[in-house]
């Protein structure tokens, strides 16, 4: 009996200790996979990096250390391409703030105004139209505006186009960070500000949009992002000779050989977004950690 | 007196009047195009009926072979992007490895970096690499392989977010329930994670599908211009201009149809599903 015991005792920890060992193995496994698969998605761009320190003229031979093709991107004023580079940078976040402003502006309000309709008929057709650029093809949607402007409006395409095609693109997002923050607002505080006296615009800008406040950000920053990526659009809704970083190494890749600079440009893009994250995240932590000291009353 | 005059204005549902703007701009610049996309796809140059574009467009066994193509590669995409997506969100949204979200934020990252620019790099690199050890370029040579590649690799973190946001809101004690009574890991992946995951899938699989069915770059640089997917053609009809306008309706027709099933298989899968890419911020 006693024996039996310590036996199943000994067992126990037997089996106990087999299944540390294969969850530590588990746990050594999951992050070789995980890793190795960073790695393969940070390769093209760290590549890009290394030899933008280099003057070579393609990539994979390596002539020696030089920023050489730092000093011809900043040296824009004599560079013919690098200056298209930089045009192409300025126009891509141009376009991007410009529509993410549209966007937040027309999204906001077409959020409250979705989220305070009476018939319920209308609100579900309206949240049905806008998820169609979500769901629909972009190519779709570029084309479709395309055959508007240029074959029914017979305007050729333009600054205006590409804003309205960029706008199509990121309005959606902005009604759908939005609604939830509607949703979760305490109505009484409206109908508060009302009963004291505060006009309905008033009560709007005091109240209900400070409340919605994270949801605007959120869906501005949403649409920024969307802004900066995207090709398809840009290409369908833009006037002849105005590039975007995207529509530029597009067309340059179509034409063979890459400017060198392009090299350098990547890598300061992708230290930049890296310095932006790291900043952003940083941020983040210490959010919380003095949410979490006024919680324990520390602060 | 006052209290009625409120009353009054009240009934001028001044909050859901707001939204007159965004109705104005939905209805011009996303309804009527769907609308034009739909009249042009069946009329000719001049504006009348028209079935020739239809005609000419399934006559012709290079644009089946396109449109077959185009499927091909979506479908693999977005199978490849599910099977790598799938490990690394479960292992992301599990705190043993990824105690303060900052691995989730690793992997977004690239998707900051326009896509462009990525898939130039991408072609780069895979090039040189090719060339030093099989003396041919990956794009020249495997056209289908480079532009899966480039799909999967341009991709990937779109997979991985809506998977990632279903996997946190996943029920934990369900899985230590069904292994505290006796099913063994795979038995507990099978009954109990996948089913709980099954939206996070079905977003994950149409955050790829959808996207690389338009994305003829990808397909173009990757393959060295060998390899036309449907975008492809749009943008090839785009380009002759107004006249290649309803040829590329009927193309975009097209895909709106296939989008419309995918979102019926979806809606027959799933309830209501707020994982995709508005979780980033």
């Amino acid at each position: 009996m006693v024996d039996n015991k310590t036996l199943s005792i000994e067992e126990t920890n037997r089996a106990l200790k087999g299944k540390r060992i294969r969850s530590k193995a588990g746990k050594i496994a999951a992050m070789v996979f995980v890793y190795f698969v960073l790695i393969l998605m940070y390769a093209p761009l760290l590549y890009i990096t290394v030899y933008s320190f280099t003057n070579a003229t393609t990539t994979g031979s390596w002539s020696g250390f030089s920023l050489d093709l730092y000093k011809n991107l900043f040296n824009y004023g004599s560079n013919a391409k690098s200056q298209a580079i930089w045009n192409a940078a300025r126009n891509t976040i141009l376009i991007a703030v410009v529509s993410a402003a549209i966007s937040v502006v027309i999204g906001t309000l077409g959020a409250i105004g979705i989220y305070y309709t009476r018939r319920k008929w209308w609100r579900n057709t309206l949240e049905f139209a806008n998820q169609i650029p979500i769901v629909n093809a972009e190519i779709v949607t570029a084309l479709s505006l395309c055959i508007l402007f240029v074959s029914v409006l017979h305007m050729e395409t333009s600054f205006f186009s590409l804003i309205v095609g960029h706008v199509v693109l990121s309005l959606p997002y902005v009604v759908l960070s939005v609604l939830p923050k509607l949703e979760q607002m305490d109505p009484s505080i409206y109908e508060a500000a009302m009963d004291l006296g505060a006009t309905q615009t008033r009560a709007l800008f005091k109240v209900v949009i400070p409340d919605i406040m994270p949801g605007i950000l959120s869906g501005f920053m949403l649409s920024v992002t969307l802004s900066l990526d995207d090709y398809v659009i840009t290409t369908f809704t833009k006037p002849g000779n105005f590039e975007t970083i995207s529509t530029y190494v597009d067309s340059a890749m179509r034409k063979g050989g890459l400017p060198t600079q392009l090299r350098a440009f990547t890598a300061i893009l992708f230290g930049v977004i890296l310095l932006a994250m790291i900043g952003m995240y940083v941020k983040s932590a210490l959010d919380v950690r003095k949410q979490n000291r006024k919680l324990k009353g520390v602060d | 007196m006052e209290a009625v005059a409120r009353q009054r204005r009240h009934r001028f549902n001044f909050r859901g009047s707001l939204n007159i703007p965004f109705v104005v701009f939905m209805v011009f610049f996303v309804i009527i195009p769907l609308f034009l996309i739909l009249f042009y796809a069946f009329t000719d140059a001049e504006g009348h009926f028209s079935l020739k574009n239809w005609a000419d467009i399934f006559s012709s066994a290079e644009k089946w072979k396109t449109i077959g193509m185009t499927f091909l590669v979506a479908f693999a995409t977005t199978a490849i992007c599910l099977l790598i997506a799938y490990p690394i969100a479960f292992i992301l949204s599990n705190k043993k490895f990824n105690k303060n979200k900052v691995l989730v934020y690793v992997f977004l990252l690239p998707m900051w970096v326009n896509f462009v620019v990525r898939t130039m790099a991408l072609k780069d690199m895979l090039n040189v690499a090719f060339i030093t050890m099989f003396k041919t370029q990956l794009t020249a040579s495997y056209p289908l392989l480079g532009t899966i590649v480039g799909m999967v690799y341009d991709y990937l973190p779109f997979a991985i977010l809506p998977l990632y946001n279903q996997m946190l809101k996943m029920d934990k004690n369900q899985i230590e329930a069904a292994a505290d009574l006796g099913a063994n890991p795979v038995r507990v992946f099978y009954k109990v994670i996948i089913p709980m995951t099954v939206p996070g899938i079905i977003s994950a699989a149409t955050m790829t599908f959808m996207p690389t069915m338009s994305s003829y770059v990808i397909a173009f640089h990757m393959s060295n211009g060998k390899l036309p997917i449907i975008g492809t053609l749009i943008e090839f009809y785009f380009n002759t201009g107004t006249g290649g306008y309803n040829s590329g309706a009927v193309l975009s027709l097209v895909m709106l149809i296939i989008i419309g099933f995918s979102l019926v298989a979806e809606k027959l899968s799933d309830k209501k599903d707020d994982s995709r890419k508005a979780g980033i911020w």
